[in-house]
């Protein structure tokens, strides 16, 4: 029996909406499975972990009766199961608890430090991969060379060095003895009233209200911390082009595109690049996701009012609100960054597409 | 009639490289042998080797090599002392402690830490990835998205808020490590699992009756060892980072142990005046951490040549 031309093409038509229904879904269980994980993971590590948590925030010198409102207020007295349902719930609708230190609730603590992070992590981003993208062109074009070598050191160290380490050497030589970066911070303090944060990029607001000698404070602020943070990225970056790249150079097109006498800069940036720049741009993604944890020790040098210093900030006073606050809004945004990578590299990618 | 076989010298590099050995040593060594030479090719490599055997001999003989005490120091004559004065190689600390000394015995404490967590999270990696391999079905579902909700998070940050929770301390700094660290093992165990899952001598092997326990037990962990070593040595020096940022936040090992991130805290005090305090924990950190970088490279070339150069 031979089907109709039509009813073969719905009937593909459906089958691929299915299998797209179905990523979808797969798609949506992800999500949610690991942000349950996520809630979980940070849910053990507050209450079931501590010997007792509400000892983790008010501390061993609290009076009885503090410490009996804070068990009470924390729920402790309910069976785990319920404890949990109750942070999930409170979790979803924004409420991490209020911080010890600041006494603000955690979620408005975050929100005032995470564009500092985010403002950090993309100069830092942008950086590594305007300098490692070629960097890593140039050792894969000239293998073995002597630029090679020095890119593969270069790499190497970054990945070696501690961050917290470097940072601190590089403020006493470009602060303390050239003099050419500014005092840890963001902002010198007299400018810190001098422009009004809108959205709390100062680079950004400094730049669009037109206070120039603002922003060139705010570059010296963020010129030291940024780089380094570029240097780390720069690492991974290189690296990974370097990969990359070799391993588009080896491929036939290439040989096909010297046989039509293209130029070899022609072939590397055009043909050979195009073809790398997609598992590149999940590279630089996932880079980027990772400088949002190389924060923490960053800005603990440089004095970075972002979401690392406020968690570390609230390590040393013991604060687990604002700790967990920190660690999921950090998760979720790793999480979030993978995801996106992934979509983009379909998207880019169209042999990925009908998959 | 068998062509016969020129005698070799039992452990002559004929001998290792022959392509017919007659017993299962003699393939076994030669192989050790080929791999070797292959490693032994990338100068680097060996660099990164060298590093290493120096590392676990400082720590060995650290009684023996270190010219004064790691923790009592000498406060009226020896404070902040700069790096070559008489005695002291690499300068004082604030509390008149050799700093050369110091780095000494605390190239035993970075072993603790590599160690201990290479032998927690290696094991569990393993277990998860290949019981997850083999098993195949909702058992491979459920541990794989454990798997991925531990990888979801930033490790640091995650072994921040373990150690936060379980009070600071080295042994609470190695147990956080592991937790997040184990992850990326079970990926690649689940990966190497799936490649010979359906082979013919797992199937010889249940034929015979072996248990699915005995098969992942005997049959299928041994073959996903040697992947596991390489990303382990690669992790190494990750492992050694963090212990040291753990550390340098106060929450790693405490004083008056010679942990060297936690130096390079005591030291930021005085970091514009007495550099070298900071500066000296730090060289050690980054000597040790690209050693193992630069051997787990050339483990990883010689083991599988598919990569090499990449």
């Amino acid at each position: 029996m031979t089907l109709p031309e039509t009813s073969v093409a719905t009937r593909r038509n459906r089958r691929r909406a299915s299998s797209a229904l179905a990523s979808v879904l797969r798609f949506a269980v992800t999500v949610v499975t690991t942000v349950f994980g996520l809630l979980l993971v940070t849910f053990f590590i507050g209450r079931v972990v501590p010997i007792d948590p509400v000892l983790a925030i008010v501390g061993d010198r609290a009076p009885a009766h503090v410490v009996e409102r804070v068990r009470l207020e924390l729920g402790l007295h309910l069976p785990l199961y319920e404890q949990f349902y109750i942070y999930v719930k409170q979790a979803l609708s924004g409420d991490f608890g209020t911080s010890v230190l600041t006494t603000n609730p955690v979620l408005e603590d975050i929100k005032r430090v995470f564009p500092a992070t985010i403002e950090l992590a993309t100069i830092g981003t942008l950086l590594g991969a305007f300098i490692g993208v070629p960097l890593g062109v140039l050792a894969a074009v000239k293998r073995g060379s002597i630029a090679d070598q020095i890119v593969r050191v270069i790499g190497l160290i970054g990945y070696s060095v501690p961050i917290f380490w470097l940072g601190l050497l590089s403020l006493v030589l470009f602060y303390a003895q050239l003099r050419w970066a500014a005092y840890p911070g963001r902002v010198d303090i007299v400018y810190e009233y001098s422009f009004t944060p809108v959205t709390n990029f100062y680079l950004l607001d400094a730049a669009m209200q037109g206070q120039w000698d603002v922003v060139w404070d705010l570059f010296r602020h963020i010129a030291l911390p940024g780089s380094l943070l570029g240097y780390f990225s720069l690492a991974y970056i290189s690296r990974m082009t370097r990969s990359f790249m070799l391993n588009e150079l080896s491929q036939e097109y290439i040989v096909a595109a010297r046989a039509k006498g293209l130029s070899e800069a022609r072939i590397i940036w055009f043909h050979a690049l195009r073809n790398a720049a997609v598992p590149l741009v999940t590279v630089i993604a996932l880079s980027y996701a990772n400088l949002l944890e190389g924060s923490v020790l960053t800005e603990t040098i440089f004095s970075w009012p972002g979401l690392g210093l406020y968690i570390t900030n609230s390590l040393q006073n013991a604060d687990m609100n604002a700790v967990l606050g920190g660690t999921l809004i950090i998760g979720s945004v790793f999480v979030g960054i993978n995801i996106f990578s992934d979509l983009l590299y379909r998207t880019l990618d169209p042999r990925t597409r009908n998959r | 009639m068998s062509i016969a076989e020129p005698e070799t010298r039992p452990y002559s590099r004929e001998w290792l490289l022959s392509d017919r050995p007659t017993s299962r040593r003699q393939a076994r060594l030669g192989r050790a042998y080929i791999i070797w030479r292959r490693f032994a090719e990338n100068r680097l490599a060996l660099v990164g080797l060298a590093i290493l055997i120096l590392l676990l001999v400082v720590a060995a003989l650290a009684d023996v090599l270190a010219p004064h005490n790691p923790v009592q120091g000498d406060l009226r004559n020896a404070r902040l002392l700069p790096p070559g004065t008489a005695g002291y190689l690499l300068g004082t600390d604030d509390q008149g402690r050799d700093i050369l000394s110091r780095l000494i015995y605390g190239s035993r404490l970075t072993l603790l830490v590599v160690v201990l967590v290479a032998v927690i999270a290696a094991p569990i990696g393993l277990i998860v990835g290949t019981v997850s391999g083999y098993a195949g079905g909702w058992i491979d579902a459920v541990l794989m998205r454990i798997t991925d909700i531990f990888l979801a998070f930033p490790k640091l940050v995650l072994a921040l808020a373990l150690v936060a929770a379980l009070g600071p301390g080295i042994e609470n700094a190695i147990l956080a490590i592991a937790v997040t660290s184990w992850p990326p093992y079970a990926r690649i165990a689940r990966a190497e699992t799936l490649t010979f899952r359906h082979s013919e001598f797992i199937a010889a092997v249940k034929l015979m009756g072996a248990s699915p326990f005995r098969i992942v037990l005997r049959h299928v962990m041994p073959l996903c060892v040697s992947s596991l070593i390489v990303r382990v040595t690669l992790d190494m020096a990750g492992i050694i980072l963090i212990a040291a940022g753990l550390g340098f936040l106060g929450l790693g090992a405490q004083p008056p142990l010679p942990e060297w991130g936690a130096m390079i805290a005591s030291g930021r005090r005085f970091i514009l005046d007495q550099w070298w305090v900071a500066a000296m924990p730090g060289f050690a950190i980054l000597i040790v951490s690209l050693g193992f970088n630069l051997l787990g490279d050339g483990l990883r070339d010689a083991l599988d040549p598919k990569e090499a150069g990449q």
